[in-house]
């Protein structure tokens, strides 16, 4: 196939073109279509556990975010069916950890919370699990708040990839999965954790802060409060298209 | 309560490290050991190993927290784990397990203080045909009563070593109970391997050149013997047993064609799915079929390393599989020179440590890599990039036999058998309520029917096919013949007699998933607990329709969003259910209207006991 014939896929009816080794995600949110996602972010590998942003591929059903693009595929994300899942699997996390929005600092800047709003989630269908998870406060400027981590995996990922630190690991299986530090004590203080480390500056939740920026920000002028998480997400890869591949 | 931790010389540590290589790949096995000799991987032994296999702790945490087996706390001289299938259940274990702790004085789950023993349930071990089942320190118990128990109880309490304890107690047994054309007489070893090389021409064994023999473009004889075997697995249409049914012929095409400096062959006996127990059989008495085949694999995808991955309840076997790897090399089957050609294999044994999900191939292969056994992303699929991201065949203990006894008689023999789609003969691990439990080999298109006329248990009301994850079908359904064309299995047959109540089983299944969700991703991680609770609500005579409803809703989104098998399939036994033993359900429904699981008048008893009330006025 000649090189200049640009290849593409139709999502929801709409064709989108690809460039080779591109995911379902990435040439969505290239042409400016949102599909939610929470565990994903572009600028990292993505490692599909979310589950928010599974689309139906040919029939069946793929995480987006890692499902390679193919031409001539058909691909349907903006399904009431879609969607309906995606808001009860934004409910199953927040009734698995303790999540208190309006007393919470990242308000306003979490996903998590942004992405309830996008998708609709008006009350929660799932008892809370109300889980008692240890808050690690023990290092001057980072706070860790397992109450509130969602577990995908970024702050792993980044630390071995990016930073190559290992600070944190999962620990635990299923329901009881968790995060550990890389120290004798177990602890952030003992780690080689920095406030610079780009692992804890990623986090898509109020799990992983730094101390001391507590509403520097005002409530009501933060990131989503100012423009829905869609149109965020969709213009912030946008720009980081632009500034990749020009 | 803080208890003094027993603080046990890390000399054992030093010692196991020093039969490791430093490498990450050896973290599972390593840890391993020391849970065997510490009875518990203590601060001190993490700090160790972290040192010699340059691992950091936190990893280190991660794996001792994923796997069953493995323990941070100090689990006692004595660790007894219960089985905990349904169909040791129907057996009694339950009750075994409270009489055995009473026996012994310990609460389920914790260790006795002074340091004896404690005693935990844990997921099928594999002695379906042979139950009620247990572990004591890492070898099997099977056939447990109540006087085993006392007697059990006794020997521990006057602290006698486990290898001095009745054989008697350890005996596990094959019963193998009919065999069809692939399982009836075992091949002389090597008999296989030499039949596939013959088909490249008959010199092909007679002073071969190596170099010339590798180097696929030579055309040489013994090159052209590892294609026309590959031609002969194509034409048996063998499909692999572990379950998906793929077809191992373009599997090991696909190994063999992708250029790579090495490539793998894995043999997955991790033997999860609850009720199964063939693999241990075939590793027990046909364990040269199973290596046979391996190396075969080897021979024909062009790998020289072969790994033998294994549930840790099968660590009994450990000494026999040693020593039959041992003769193999002692005959030149395996090694660096087999039968004289020149070509290199050997086989290696890994050990899981208590997860069902690591029979999943990508976990799997996180697991012999050193990690927690979560499944990687979809792609690329481990026949491309697998164990060190070289190309990996992963393939049931059954597949290999059978391929094995395809390279020795032919594809078209192996064709002859069973039904157009699924060709060749099966193995059935029949469980449960019957006269003859144990293994049924039968060609693929017997009905449910046949194999419980053959076992004794027509009396039927369900029978549970290909496990937990698989199909539960009723005595309606039961000419449905056990095939890939209608009931697909991985040979899983538990058999529910007619007075069994088919919400215990259900019950028993949705723990056995929220036990063993590996936890990386929403649905599954989540879905199982919730399911698991709105399941025992109903138990606990809470249920209503809308809790009915949140299960098939849950059990959608599951299936549709889940990332691997074990959450797609995860809910299909409480679809079934809800279908076909409806009844089950209702009976224990008290309401047509919702019933919330939170207790409002319980969580207020707090209060009560701190003002001291518990007049009606203070109840709602
Ligand atoms: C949750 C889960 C557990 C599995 N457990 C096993 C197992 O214990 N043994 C096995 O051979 N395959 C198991 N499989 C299937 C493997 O992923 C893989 O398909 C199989 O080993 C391939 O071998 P085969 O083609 O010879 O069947 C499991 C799959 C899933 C999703
Ligand atoms: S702490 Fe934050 S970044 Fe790390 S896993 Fe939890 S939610 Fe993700
Ligand atoms: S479906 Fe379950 S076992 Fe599979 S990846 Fe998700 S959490 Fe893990
Ligand atoms: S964003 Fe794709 S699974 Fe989380």
């Amino acid at each position: 196939m000649s090189p200049d014939i640009r290849k593409t896929f139709h999502l929801d009816g709409v064709e989108i073109p690809f460039r080779e080794g591109q995911t379902v995600f990435d040439a969505a949110m290239a042409a400016g279509i949102y599909i939610p996602h929470l565990c994903h972010n572009p600028d990292f590998e993505p490692h599909s556990s979310c589950r928010l942003c599974t689309v139906i591929v040919n029939g069946r059903p793929f995480a987006s975010c890692t499902q390679p693009a193919v031409a001539g595929q058909d691909v349907k994300s903006d399904t009431p069916e879609l969607n309906d899942m995606r808001r009860s699997l934004t409910e199953m996390l927040l009734v698995e950890g303790n999540h208190y929005c309006p007393a919470c600092e990242k308000s306003g800047n979490c996903r998590l919370q942004a992405t309830a709003y996008a998708l609709g989630v008006q009350y929660n269908h799932y008892p809370q699990f109300f889980p008692h998870r240890d808050v690690d406060a023990s290092h001057p400027e980072i706070i860790l708040d397992r109450d509130r981590c969602i577990l995908c995996g970024l702050c792993v990922r980044i630390s071995r990839r990016v930073d190559r630190k290992n600070v944190f690991a999962m620990t635990g299986r299923g329901i009881t999965t968790t995060i550990v530090i890389d120290s004798p004590s177990g602890l952030l203080v003992d780690s080689r954790v920095s406030r610079d480390d780009e692992a804890v500056q990623h986090c898509p939740v109020g799990a992983l802060m730094m101390k001391g920026e507590a509403f520097k920000v005002p409530i009501g002028e933060r990131r989503y409060d100012t423009s829905p998480i869609s149109e965020d997400s969709v213009a912030k890869f946008q720009a980081r298209e632009v500034r990749l591949h020009g | 309560m803080v208890r003094e931790e027993p603080h046990p010389a890390m000399d054992p540590v030093r010692e196991i490290l020093e039969m490791h290589e430093r490498d990450l790949g050896e973290l599972l096995q390593v840890l391993i050991e020391v849970q065997h000799a510490l009875h518990c991987v203590p601060d001190e032994a993490v700090a160790l190993i972290s040192d010699h296999l340059r691992v950091t702790r936190g990893h280190i945490r991660g794996v001792i927290g994923f796997y069953s087996f493995l323990s941070d706390t100090y689990l006692g001289e004595y660790v007894v784990y219960i089985s905990d299938n349904i169909t040791d259940r129907m057996l009694g274990s339950d009750g075994l397990a409270i009489y055995l702790c009473n026996r012994l004085g310990v609460t389920l789950g914790k260790t006795r203080a002074d340091g004896r023993a404690s005693v935990h349930f844990t997921s099928c071990t594999g002695m379906c045909d042979q139950g009620p089942a247990a572990l004591v320190n890492g070898l099997p118990l099977t056939r447990l009563t109540r006087v085993r128990m006392d007697e059990i109880a006794k020997l521990i309490n006057a602290r006698t070593p486990v290898d001095q304890w009745p054989a008697e107690y350890f005996r596990v047994e094959d019963n193998f109970r009919r065999s069809d054309v692939m399982f009836r007489r075992t091949p002389e070893p090597g008999a296989a391997l030499k039949a596939a090389m013959r088909r490249g021409g008959d010199e092909t064994l007679k002073d071969i050149q190596y170099e010339e023999a590798v180097d696929p473009s030579s055309g040489h004889a013994w090159r052209r013997g590892a294609d026309e075997t590959l031609k002969e697995l194509y034409r048996s249409d063998l499909r692999g047993r572990g379950g998906a049914g793929f077809k191992a012929a373009i599997k090991w095409e696909t190994c063999r064609d992708i250029s790579a400096p090495e490539r793998y062959v894995v043999c997955n006996a991790d033997e999860g799915e609850p009720g199964t127990f063939k693999d241990r059989v075939l590793l027990t008495s046909y364990t040269d079929m199973v290596f046979e085949g391996m190396t075969l694999c080897g021979y024909v995808v062009g790998s020289s390393r072969g790994i033998l991955y294994i549930r840790q309840e099968y660590w009994y076997l450990r000494p026999h599989l040693e020593a039959v790897l041992a003769r193999r090399r002692d005959s030149a089957l395996l090694g660096r020179n087999i039968l004289g050609t020149g070509f290199a294999f050997d086989i290696d044994i890994h050990w899981g440590a208590g997860a069902y999900i690591c029979g999943m191939e990508s976990a799997l292969i996180e697991s012999l890599e050193g990690r927690r056994g979560k499944p990687r992303k979809r792609w690329p699929l481990p026949v491309v990039a697998g164990l060190n991201n070289r190309p990996t065949v992963v393939n049931n203990v059954e597949t290999f036999a059978a391929a094995a006894m395809i390279a020795l008689k032919g594809g078209a023999w192996f064709a002859g058998h069973g039904t157009t789609h699924s060709s060749g003969t099966k193995l059935f691990c029949v469980s449960g309520d019957c006269d003859r439990p144990g293994i049924y080999e039968y060609p693929f298109g017997v009905s449910v029917r046949e194999v419980l006329r053959d076992c004794g248990g027509l009396e039927a009301q369900a029978v549970q096919i290909s496990g937990p994850s698989g199909t539960t079908i009723t005595r309606l359904e039961f000419d449905r013949i056990l095939a890939f064309e209608d009931l697909s299995t991985v040979g899983t047959f538990m058999v529910f007699g007619p007075t069994r109540d088919m919400f215990d089983v259900v019950r028993n299944f949705t723990h056995f998933f929220r036990h063993e969700s590996c936890g990386l991703c929403t649905p599954c991680r989540v879905g199982t607990s919730l399911l698991a609770s709105l399941v025992d609500k109903v138990a606990a005579g809470k249920g209503s329709p809308m809790d009915v409803e949140q299960v098939q809703k849950i059990s959608q989104i599951m299936k549709t969003t889940a990332h691997c098998g074990l959450g797609q399939t995860a809910p299909n036994h409480l679809l079934d259910s809800l279908v076909k033993f409806r009844g089950d359900w209702d009976k224990r429904m008290v309401t047509t209207e919702f019933v919330p699981a939170f207790d409002l008048d319980a969580a207020l008893g707090e209060a009560r006991a701190l003002t001291g009330r518990d007049d009606a006025l203070a109840h709602l």
